[in-house]
């Protein structure tokens, strides 16, 4: 306490806080608005103005967010939504979701219509463009047959597989690797130089030893999603809090109990995202190896019409592999949701 | 010392892994898929000589390169417009969406039935693919722009080309440049398979046919030269993000030190 300091006042802000009453309430009046101010901000980009506070202090990553929007949990810190809250963001949020909706759909409906129009007019050659109706009418008659169900399953099958195989591999070594200075410095030359290395550049390998069996097809899928969600768990287990880890650390937590507590939790976003990346790559590898290589499934199918020349069914099959790749899409987007909903969007950006 | 030391990191697995290999294919059962290191090396050079270089190599480079340039302005262009304008990107969002989801290699089929097959098939095809990342990055990239900043040079004044060059675009850009190198790899695998499905020469064309004529070591060094293009391309990559990210960089070295 300084001299300047009048008695009997207490002066909890310091030396210069008491100086003036006024001055006081203001400050006060300014700090609870700030803290009143500062759930909103939360919600907007995060990305560049996250202060080392908050981010130490943990508190926001443990609050449910349900207002989170519908993007990658992960990389919503870079979606920005709009900083008002309560119902009437709610509301905005409905009324802009309803006009979203119906102008996504004239998108869409637009987007048949040129097909239809470019084809019927005959700007380009109707045989090798047939139009939007026939291709839609020939996927909803493949809908009803045994084959298509099959090559779908076949599909289906390869991609679980390699995912399965390559999430596993690449968490387990990713966690290993990452947790330990040595290793992530003794593998960081080899990892950069075989992920760069085009997968496809495997097809010709794949065929000498697998032939069209459903192994060449794992060979390619394990190889590409392997390194997307390795790459992942490595930013992830880098990204761990030092504040956080020593806060561990002197509360006792083993190393376990670290990896369960304070490493995984982080790492879980960006192990998602990961995942995410993984599904869409092993679809396209799978879809390709069979397009390629001849491995049974829809990649197959749609070789077949092309060099049969029924065009209208290989239009049919490349709308089937697009909803297929919508369709994991929006699965791979709901399980990160459901599996990272305690997680709210203050994580920094993870796409490198 | 430092530097022998952080050499030594850097070469010490591949030594280890290429040890392994010769010990493997050297002193193992003969196999007749994997040849040893001495006769790949051996292989590859005499395989990829220069006249090799001219007919199969670059035409692909040069069809790869034509492919990310077009999928970058494409993708910048229309991802500036389209995120931009709020009713253009609710009108055209789910409809790219489906584009994305579609495996760019099932384009080809179709790619070639509408343009032939050319060197404008192939780049087409490399577009086809290769613009989704960034165009859907650069969407994003301009929708979570910083409001404050927003805000600022609306107050002062500041638009048209000039709000693009210097609030839109820099604050995009790191998003962009995510999907840049999204797309490359995308973008190469696309060269390669075009080149498998239909085409007389190019690297990717080549082979496949060692591979059909069970020359097992030039199939090697191919997969090889493969990715070594590979390496380099994200090198090259690397090194021009280093330069337009440079401030950026730098924001979040600061950030995280904090």
């Amino acid at each position: 306490m300084t001299d300047q300091t009048p008695t009997g006042a207490p002066g909890p802000r310091g030396p210069h806080a008491s100086e003036d009453p006024r001055r006081e309430t203001e400050i006060e009046r300014l700090h609870r608005l700030e803290a009143a101010a500062r759930p909103d901000q939360r919600r907007g980009d995060t990305r560049r103005h996250v202060d080392a506070a908050t981010v130490a202090a943990l508190d926001i990553p443990t609050r449910p967010d349900p207002a989170a929007p519908p993007t990658s949990v992960a990389q919503s810190g870079a979606t920005g939504s709009r900083t008002s809250s309560g119902p009437g963001r709610a509301r905005r949020r409905a009324r802009r979701g309803w006009g979203t909706r119906l102008l996504g759909v004239a998108g869409l409906l637009g987007f048949l219509l040129t097909w239809e129009l470019l084809s019927r007019t005959g700007v380009v050659n109707p045989t090798y463009l047939p139009p939007a109706s026939a291709a839609i009418a020939d996927l909803f008659r493949n809908f009803g047959l045994a084959a298509f169900w099959e090559a779908v399953g076949d599909t289906m099958l390869q991609w679980f597989l390699g995912m399965v195989i390559a999430v596993t591999a690449a968490t387990v070594l990713g966690f290993i690797i990452g947790s330990s200075t040595f290793l992530r410095r003794f593998t960081n030359s080899t990892i950069e130089f075989l992920r760069p290395v085009p997968s496809v550049a495997l097809i010709p390998l794949a065929v000498l030893l697998y032939g069209v069996s459903i192994q060449s097809a794992l060979l390619l899928i394990v190889y590409a999603s392997f390194w997307q969600v390795l790459i992942q768990v490595l930013y992830g287990v880098a990204d761990v809090d030092n504040v956080a880890m020593n806060t561990a650390r002197s509360y006792g937590l083993g190393p376990l109990a670290r990896l369960r507590y304070v490493i995984f939790p982080t790492t879980l976003p960006y192990l998602m995202t990961g995942v995410r990346l993984a599904a869409a790559v092993a679809l396209i590898l799978a879809i390709t190896a069979q397009l390629i290589i001849g491995t049974p499934g829809l990649g197959a199918e749609i070789a077949k019409a092309q060099s049969g020349g029924s065009y209208v069914a290989m239009y049919a099959l490349i709308l089937a592999t697009g909803m297929l790749g919508v369709l994991i899409n929006i699965v791979m987007r709901v399980i990160e949701r459901r599996v990272l909903s305690w997680h709210s969007s203050v994580r920094t950006e993870v796409v490198k | 010392m430092k530097t022998l030391k952080s050499l030594l990191y850097i070469v010490g697995l591949p030594v280890i892994l290429l040890v392994l290999w010769y010990l493997a294919t050297a002193f193992g059962e003969k196999n007749f898929f994997v040849p040893t290191p001495a006769l790949l090396a051996e292989t590859f050079v005499e395989t990829w000589t220069w006249d090799r270089m001219t007919t199969d190599v670059f035409p692909s480079l040069v069809r790869l390169f034509w492919g990310i340039l077009g999928s970058i302005v494409i993708g910048m262009v229309g991802g500036l417009l389209i995120g931009s304008v709020r009713w253009l990107r609710a009108l055209l969002e789910p409809t790219m969406e489906f584009f994305r989801a579609i495996p760019p290699t099932v384009l080809i089929p179709v790619l070639m039935l509408l343009i032939g097959i050319g060197d404008d098939m192939k780049v087409a095809v490399i577009i086809a693919g290769a613009v989704w990342p960034i165009l859907l990055n650069t969407i994003e990239g301009v929708r979570a722009m910083d409001e404050v900043l927003s805000d600022t040079t609306h107050t002062y004044g500041i638009k048209g080309f000039n709000r693009v060059r210097y609030l839109i675009l820099p604050s995009a850009m790191p998003q962009i440049m995510a999907g840049i190198r999204q797309s490359l790899s995308i973008a190469l695998i696309l060269m390669v398979i075009s080149e498998m499905f239909a085409a007389s020469s190019g690297l990717g064309f080549t082979i496949v046919q060692f591979q059909r004529s069970f020359a097992i070591p030039e199939m090697w060094s191919g997969i090889v030269l493969l990715g070594i293009i590979g390496v380099l391309l994200s090198f090259v990559f690397q090194l021009v993000e280093r330069v337009v990210l440079r401030w950026y960089h730098g924001l979040r070295e600061i950030e995280n030190a904090a």
